[in-house]
């Protein structure tokens, strides 16, 4: 039985990763994230691993290409001016259907930002990680131990159905020292026969690429991926309900601004306002079950964001006018506090009685 | 008399019976083949993974007959790296074009280099973007006219190419830079010596190896083949001299580190190590 260790978000995210069966990390420093490349330099000599700190996002993304397409579990981290520099490689990442893990622990933007927590990137994660047809996983851990259990579960994810996973964190999850549970180590790994790990005359040449000249061709793979898509869509939405049966008010909020959210549906219940929470785990595939078994008893949704409103275009595609859809959210680093959320239920919750 | 006959020269195996893109009259051709002949020669074909770069040779993962990688425009090296420091007993070859490697992935060749990542690059230079239908490189010469340099490539404002195999050489972790050309029979074998050192040493673990081929693009200077091959002596050999940039085998080393070492003696901290 494993113990409890006491241990910041981003080292138990490495530690996990490590336990995953990665042992490539490629990376470059950047604040917030910068426990994480330290932890594996540490850690990954040991393990007989390989912690190589790039020249650039540019090329740490790269070499996890490489890296992937040699059959073997790779990650890399980095925070959002970081991830900006890495979709290109992303992009290709999709296009050639190689498994990886993307870490993003957020900090403020645009453009150099800041280096307070934020949730910023959702648009990026979701839409936009790189041109072209195309998405990848994209996991919200809201506590240090999820930290470490969703990274676990993302090499899996990323090797089951050929795709780059990302863990949206954000500098407070990183930062933060909880409890948590390790999981336990393990050696066996998936068999990759499309890996480039040389034919040895065994077998005609594997070949990674996202090259497709023909439109046909490249139009056929676009159509199959999104096939793909759509079983990611069915078997992975994860979410969790916290009082949302009876909820008048239902919040939907994500990593740490859901731990603000659960606090402020908490003291909602305490003055007899039922509010409930919608904890979305998975951003992609977004969990619309979720919000639609809560659709025939919900009066109204209230998205939580540590950014100017971005997961809130999600939930209004669910709900899809059938009831009002409000945001509150601060961004710049700020993180909202309980208090500011609960009088957001307070006032939804007169406008909902008149 | 049949058993009187033999096999003098064929499709090499590491060579895919494939038809390629390249231009009539491009030397692209005969450095693929020669590459292919080296991994036959060396044996090697079912254990290298190549990595094709954005240019004329994206196609190359069709006619290697080895394991390939399509890399993005310019990343090849940090691929190779990625898939090289995953299985260390694969050989790792990047084939590259100037555009792709000395403009937009200067950053990744100059860094595969100096970490002696265990790769070999074989570096195609002809001072033109081909793919795209030629406009300046980074090695165009001075004064030379191409799509996006129309009154020839003006140093005051577009600065000067780049000598890639003098610029790598000053690097600790290079282990062979050198430069050669595909013009003549003689010239052709001198290049496949240079091909087969190169995959040697990496064989080896002696280091990072580049070989830069001297090379024409008849199609966007508008010349044919044999003028191409004419106007490259009289004004690219000049520029790009042929011959050996740096060989740490050859300055009697036992391996880059052991240069590196050499070269740094009166720093203490790299003859004695850190704390």
């Amino acid at each position: 039985m494993s113990e409890k260790v006491l241990m910041k978000g981003n080292e138990a995210l490495a530690e996990s990763a490590i336990r995953a069966g990665c042992r490539f990390f490629f990376g470059y420093p950047i604040t917030p994230q910068t426990e994480l490349a330290a932890y594996m330099s540490k850690r990954m000599p040991k393990e007989g691993g390989t912690y190589l700190q790039a020249e650039s996002e540019i090329a740490a993304i790269n070499m996890v290409y490489g890296a992937s397409a040699a059959g073997a579990r790779v990650m890399t981290s980095s925070s959002s001016p970081g991830i900006s520099l890495k979709t290109e490689g992303i992009s290709y990442m999709i296009g050639a259907d190689l498994p990886g893990v993307i870490i993003n622990v957020q900090r403020g933007g645009p453009g150099l930002g800041g280096i307070q927590p934020s949730q910023s990137d959702y648009w990026q994660a979701t839409r936009a990680l790189g041109h072209g047809d195309g998405q990848i996983i994209v996991l919200a851990p809201s506590t240090v131990q999820e930290m470490a259990d969703l990274a676990y579960g993302a090499f899996d994810l990323a090797d089951t159905y050929r795709t780059p996973v990302m863990i949206l964190a954000d500098g407070m999850l990183g930062q933060m020292m909880e409890p948590v549970v390790l999981p336990e180590r393990r050696d066996e790994l998936p068999e990759k026969p499309w890996a480039t790990t040389g034919h040895k005359g065994q077998r005609p040449h594997n070949v990674v690429n996202s090259l497709y000249l023909t439109a046909d061709a490249l139009e056929k793979l676009n159509v199959e991926r999104f096939e793909r898509y759509e079983v990611i869509k069915r078997e992975e939405q994860r979410a969790e309900c916290v009082m949302t049966e009876d909820a008048d008010i239902v919040l939907v909020a994500f990593g740490a601004s859901a731990r603000i959210a659960r606090s402020a549906v908490v003291h909602a219940r305490e003055k007899g306002i039922k509010a409930g929470l919608i904890r979305p785990i998975t951003l992609w595939p977004f969990p619309t079950d979720a919000i639609e078994a809560t659709i025939g008893t919900a009066k109204a949704y209230l998205s939580v964001e540590m950014n100017m409103g971005q997961m809130v275009d999600d939930v209004r595609l669910v709900v899809n006018g059938r009831k009002p859809v409000e945001f509150y959210g601060r961004t710049g680093g700020v993180i909202p506090t309980p208090a500011e959320v609960l009088a957001k239920i307070e006032e939804m919750n007169a406008k909902g009685g008149e | 008399m049949a058993e009187e006959r033999k096999i003098v020269y064929q499709r090499p195996h590491a060579l895919l019976p494939v038809n390629t893109n390249y231009c009539p009259g491009c030397p692209h051709g005969i450095v693929v083949r020669t590459v292919a002949e080296v991994l036959d020669e060396l044996g090697i074909e079912g254990t290298t993974v190549g990595v094709a770069p954005v240019g004329c040779a994206v196609m190359a993962y069709d006619f290697f007959g080895c394991d390939m990688i399509e890399a993005a425009h310019g990343r090849a090296p940090a691929v190779a790296t990625g898939c090289k420091r995953a299985n260390p007993d694969n050989i790792v070859f990047a084939y590259q074009g100037d555009g792709d490697l000395a403009s937009i992935g200067m950053a990744e060749t100059i860094h595969a280099a100096t970490r002696g990542e265990n790769i070999t690059v074989i570096f195609i230079n002809n001072a033109i973007y081909g793919m795209t239908g030629g406009q300046m490189a980074p090695t165009s010469l001075p004064n030379q006219v191409t799509q996006t340099s129309p009154y020839g490539r003006d140093v005051a404002t577009a600065g000067y190419p780049i000598r890639v195999c003098e610029l790598l050489s000053t690097l600790d972790g290079v282990a062979l830079a050198q430069r050669v050309t595909v013009d003549t029979p003689k010239n052709v074998r001198a290049a496949k010596r240079a091909i087969k050192k190169a995959f040697q040493y990496q064989m080896d673990g002696v280091g990072y190896s580049i070989i830069e081929v001297v090379s024409t693009c008849p199609t966007n200077w508008g010349l044919t083949p044999q003028e191409a091959f004419s106007w490259m002596r009289e004004n690219m050999l000049p520029y790009y001299p042929l011959g050996v940039f740096r060989d740490v085998l050859a300055e009697g080393h036992e391996s880059v580190a052991e240069a590196a070492i050499e070269r740094a003696k009166d720093c203490p901290i790299v003859t004695e190590g850190g704390k």
